[in-house]
């Protein structure tokens, strides 16, 4: 079976450039990716339906006809993403509208542990210059805050036990 | 008769759209969903009765062949994760009715939560009867779909957050299935699976274990298998109790349910026994360290979630009668129990104003009859004698013990290690929020770690949304409404029952999973059909 390098090429620049952005942190270029990476598995689909042929309409003529199969999944596809789009578009407008930015922040499991080093001074792990720094997502003067409540509370608990 | 496994899919969306159409009417609403439910619950139990004594029935919807059309089949297997999947569905939509005013008053439109709730259990139920490989998508997308609506319901910081995590996941998993799909199109010409079955024995050893891959890591990320878990604990616990509650029991429940179907159909045999055996070791035993290491309710429940994925798959990775049996039983078992305990975690929320366990407690002798509903649900997980979860559990283990060599003996070992601390995790939420009195101090004292300045996002981390902060103000003791009680109720017996009837249950596993292995009843069923 012989394969349409265009067709090759058009998915291997689609997919990478779709990859490459599904990465990022702003969920407005994730979705750019993502409708990106979309169309080149669309286009995978071409490639699998082998050789092009005449339109797949019955009693047109004699020479094989294109598979129609791959087809008609590609536009169940183009619909999906097409529906799934408009609503991470939406869900990107609304973070906009709460906070600003339409980044994809961290979990909550991930705040929990620098919250966690920030209370922990002496621990030998901990690294206070790194936990300074500001994050990705422009939450620098949360962050900055946050390393002086975090001495604060440390205290506080030292004094608490103190009194206990 | 046979056209009868339509229904589930068909059904609900016509119920949605007629539910879109009452929009206005709550109580038209909550009619049709109720009826459209509990006529797929009917529908699902005749299913499962035919297919149990008639073999798998099967449709070929507009008359065209397996080749080129979609069909539905219900099998042993489908007809009963359809039945429980169902039923459970029905019991939470009950629920819902009783916390509707809570949750979905002022701030969110009570027309799209029913609609969505219907489309979501089409597609649970398509994705169940599907019979080829692309519908199974297709049933993907829809219960997908419908999850991101009700994951970011009402549009609060905490659920945004929570849901953009989980929405970009889905889409990758999505995009991956839809490359597995275009590449087994590009290799066997057909992606139905009975077709699939027989010609995916004739492709090259190397090319049918990519498709296999392929297709396993797709699944394994709907179904939160460890390394591809960690974005489930972090986007459940967000979302209203009903909506976590049938998260937790289906959606993961679906991709497990898809795992079993291509590893018995497509691949048979156990070429990736290690992989998969491995994969649910380290689930079982990572995912319940996440629960011990947690202080809230839901993020317990959520990760126990994760952890107990590891026994179902403990049990495909033999392939062996034994094995499917103990893991269709598992399922089972798990969509019923674990739903009922978010069910639960969503009526301490209800009642408290919190699930956070710094500041719960004293539940026993405030809410008896809440920490008996509690206590017997989560006994049932932790897997004591004489529940559900113990028989499934001691299926899975003899089913390892006969497999016999070090790596299944290991995993049993994991098995039994990952239920004490299941035990452990479970007995922590039972002590501080049921047994030991209110800590007076609680508030200033043992939160310190996060009661100063919100985590961004998140008022507060015990799935903390602007309305349960507002809950604490008002009200600590909130009497929970008989409304929300009864169907908790009911899925408690529900749990039960599958422990008295747990015999009969068996029986029918046993047949599934013979049925699972032979093949056969399921490929004729579905290519004897053809005009």
């Amino acid at each position: 079976m012989s394969t349409n390098v265009v067709l090759v090429v058009a998915i291997v620049v689609l997919v990478a450039c779709g990859t490459t952005l599904v990465l990022e942190r702003s969920l407005t270029r994730i979705l750019v990716g993502f409708v990106m990476l979309g169309n080149g598995v669309n286009l995978v689909f071409l490639v699998a339906s082998g050789p092009a042929g005449r339109a797949p309409i019955i009693g047109t003529g004699d020479e094989p006809m294109t598979d129609p199969l791959p087809q008609a999944m590609v536009l169940t596809a183009i619909v999906i993403t097409l529906g799934v789009t408009a609503f991470g578009l939406a869900l990107a407008y609304r973070a906009w509208q709460l906070t600003g930015h339409d980044d994809v922040q961290d979990d909550v499991e991930d705040d929990l542990v620098i919250r966690r080093a920030d209370l922990d001074r002496p621990s030998a792990s901990f690294d206070d210059v790194t936990a300074g720094m500001p994050d990705e997502e422009g939450e620098d003067e949360q962050s900055a805050s946050g390393d002086n409540t975090g001495t604060d509370a440390a205290d506080r608990i030292a004094a608490e036990r103190g009194e206990a | 008769m046979t056209q009868i496994v339509v229904l589930p899919v068909l059904l609900p969306l016509l119920g949605a759209g007629l539910c879109l159409v009452f929009g206005r009417s709550a109580s038209a609403q909550r009619l049709i969903s109720v009826l459209v439910l509990g006529t797929v619950v009917v529908t699902a139990a005749t299913l499962l009765v035919r297919a149990d004594r008639y073999g798998p029935q099967s449709v070929s919807i507009g008359g065209w062949g397996p080749d080129i059309g979609i069909s539905l089949v219900a099998d042993r297997l489908s007809a009963l994760m359809l039945l429980v999947s169902t039923f459970v569905t029905l019991c939470v939509l009950l629920y819902s009715f009783g916390q509707g005013i809570v949750e979905y008053g002022r701030e969110t439109p009570l027309s799209v939560f029913h609609p969505t709730f219907l489309v979501l259990s089409a597609g649970v139920s398509n994705a169940f009867l599907s019979a080829d490989l692309f519908n199974l998508f297709v049933g993907f997308e829809v219960l997908l779909a419908a999850s991101y609506v009700l994951i970011t319901l009402g549009g609060t910081e905490a659920r945004i957050r929570a849901g953009t995590i989980y929405v970009i996941v889905s889409l990758i998993s999505s995009t991956i299935f839809l490359i597995a799909l275009a590449c087994v199109y590009a290799a066997t010409g057909t992606v139905n699976f009975a077709e699939l079955a027989v010609r995916v024995g004739d492709l090259p050893p190397g090319v049918a274990q990519m498709l296999q891959l392929l297709l396993l890591t797709t699944f394994c990320i709907k179904a939160a298998v460890f390394p591809l878990s960690a974005w489930l604990p972090d986007s459940y616990p967000t979302a209203p109790a009903p909506v976590t509650a049938v998260f937790a029991g289906l959606l993961t429940k679906v991709g497990i349910y898809a795992i079993v179907r291509t590893q018995t159909l497509l691949f048979p045999g156990d070429n990736l026994r290690g992989l998969l055996l491995w994969a649910s070791i380290l689930t079982m035993v990572i995912g319940i360290l996440g629960a011990v290491a947690q202080s809230d309710v839901k993020r317990i429940l959520s990760f126990t979630l994760v952890s107990h994925i590891g026994f179902m798959l403990f049990g495909i990775a033999y392939a062996t009668q034994l094995g499917l049996s103990g893991a269709i039983f598992y399922i089972a078992h798990h969509i019923t129990v674990q739903t009922v305990l978010f069910l639960i975690a969503g009526l301490i929320e209800y009642r408290t104003g919190t699930t956070n366990l710094s500041r719960l407690g004293g539940l026993a002798r405030s809410a008896p009859v809440l920490s008996v509903l509690f206590f017997v649900p989560a006994m049932n997980l932790a897997g004591i004698p004489p529940f559900s979860g113990f028989l499934g559990k001691v299926a899975l283990g003899q089913a390892g013990i006969a497999a016999g060599d070090w790596l299944a003996i290991t995993a049993v070992a994991a098995s039994i290690l990952t239920s004490l601390l299941t035990l452990y995790a479970i007995a922590k939420v039972w002590n501080r929020a049921f047994w030991q009195p209110v800590d007076p101090d609680a508030e200033h004292d043992d939160d310190d770690e996060w009661s100063h300045g919100p985590l961004h996002g998140h008022q507060q981390v015990s799935t903390g949304t602007q309305v349960m902060t507002m809950w604490e103000k008002v009200a600590t003791t909130q009497r929970i409404p008989l409304a929300m009680g009864l169907p908790t109720v009911l899925l408690v017996a529900f749990s039960v029952a599958l422990t008295v009837f747990a015999g009969p249950l068996f029986e029918i596993t046993d047949r599934a999973g013979a049925e699972l292995l032979q093949r056969t009843p399921y490929i004729e069923a579905v290519l004897g059909d053809r005009p």
